[in-house]
């Protein structure tokens, strides 16, 4: 069982909100050395938040869900109630966050910038779902530092995929990490250059941000093109 | 009805609610993802969407029923999280309501709003209605010893 103090206070929550291994009972949290990857899941929407759930435990992913960025914050032991500079590492072994773009309160952005803010867990990838493909919404994570930008409904191929993002602490994965963010940049920059795109509706509309009638001739599976493509 | 008989309707009465455009490839993910450890996924998911949508559809009802005037920031951030998790179950034709609901909320178009309102709620229960169908003819099937016949979709 967990020890008593802060350990056990977030044990609790994480009870609250349900922390599961991939064979559905619940665990006391991922064990040490354990081979299995423990992702942290924020979605205020109780149906996502099933669905990302399944997804991630059929690909043998341990997790837990919470229903906003404060709940996360405070899994993490980063909301500020306690002295947080001095909480010194990832004992919960953290290896991916996987947010909604859109929640209410704190949205996937503002947390985004609070978990590379933070000492303990900037290394931690994290991966940013929408339901609205907005290229300077997808631009701004990405320059805050996420690994991904992923359109929803999330499917199994973009949850087989997050293995590549999983941080061990080891120096290469830095490397391979900045190397996709650099293509990501390239692929964007790519999209807002095209001159036959006619939009009908990009100042002010909040959703799809070029013309639903452009799209790439070839089929295209990697995470860039994947996140872009309309729905 | 035997469970043969019970399995070629279930068979037919799925390809006919994506034919239909009820549904569309995502609840073939959510199917996929259903197994012998996880049996009741589908239905448990699809659940949870029946409640928060008529939460949802409550809460929309009551806003747009202000006679103060409507509040749309509200309406549509309602409408935001009834056309996402319609798409997250694969219940398109709520989905396609929601969204043109949403662009008469961009307008700020309250007689719009109330057709598409009544339009999404017509869309839901009909949804509903046919989930439930299917759902409990899956239950027949179970409780006959036979199993649901996912694999004879032929798209999957």
């Amino acid at each position: 069982m967990a020890a008593a103090g802060t350990e056990s206070l977030r044990w609790n929550l994480a009870e609250e909100v349900g922390v599961s291994g991939c064979n559905g009972n619940l665990v006391n949290g991922p064990g040490s050395g354990s081979e299995e990857f423990h992702v942290l899941a924020v979605d205020d929407s109780v149906v996502d938040r099933k669905l990302i759930e399944r997804l991630l435990k059929s690909s043998s992913f341990k997790v837990t869900a919470v229903d906003s960025g404060t709940r996360a914050l405070q899994y993490l032991g980063l909301d500020g109630e306690k002295s947080t500079s001095a909480v010194g590492f990832n004992d919960l072994k953290v290896n991916l966050i996987m947010t909604d773009y859109s929640m209410p309160g704190m949205t996937g952005y503002e947390l985004l910038k609070k978990i590379k803010e933070s000492k303990a867990f900037k290394e931690i990838p994290v991966v940013i779902m929408s339901s609205e493909n907005v290229l300077t919404r997808i631009h701004s994570c990405l320059e805050e530092g996420a690994e991904d930008f992923l359109m929803k409904p999330v499917k199994k191929s973009d949850v087989t995929k997050l293995k590549d993002f999983m941080v061990k602490g080891d120096q290469a994965e830095k490397g391979k990490r900045s190397s996709i963010k650099r293509k990501m940049d390239d692929d964007i920059l790519k999209m807002m250059m095209p001159p036959t795109i006619a939009s009908s509706d990009d100042d002010q509309s909040s959703s799809a941000s070029h013309s639903p009638s452009s799209s790439s001739s070839s089929p295209c599976t990697s995470p860039s093109c994947k996140r872009t493509r309309l729905q | 009805m035997d469970v043969i008989q019970m399995q070629r309707t279930w068979v037919e009465y799925t390809k006919s609610l994506y034919r239909e455009g009820f549904l569309d490839s995502q609840f073939a993910q959510l199917q996929l993802l259903q197994d012998e450890s996880n049996p009741d996924f589908v239905v448990e998911v699809v659940s949870l969407f029946f409640e928060d949508s008529e939460r949802l559809l409550n809460d929309l009802t009551k806003v747009i029923d202000q006679q103060q005037g409507v509040d749309f920031k509200k309406v549509d951030a309602h409408v935001h999280q009834l056309k996402g998790s319609s798409s997250s179950i694969g219940a398109q034709r709520v989905k396609n309501a929601c969204v043109a609901f949403r662009s008469f909320c961009d307008e700020q178009n309250i007689e719009g709003s109330l057709r598409c309102l009544h339009q999404v709620k017509q869309e839901y229960y009909l949804v509903k209605n046919k989930l439930e169908n299917l759902f409990s003819l899956e239950q027949k099937i179970v409780a006959a010893g036979g199993s649901v016949p996912v694999d004879e979709l032929g798209f999957l």
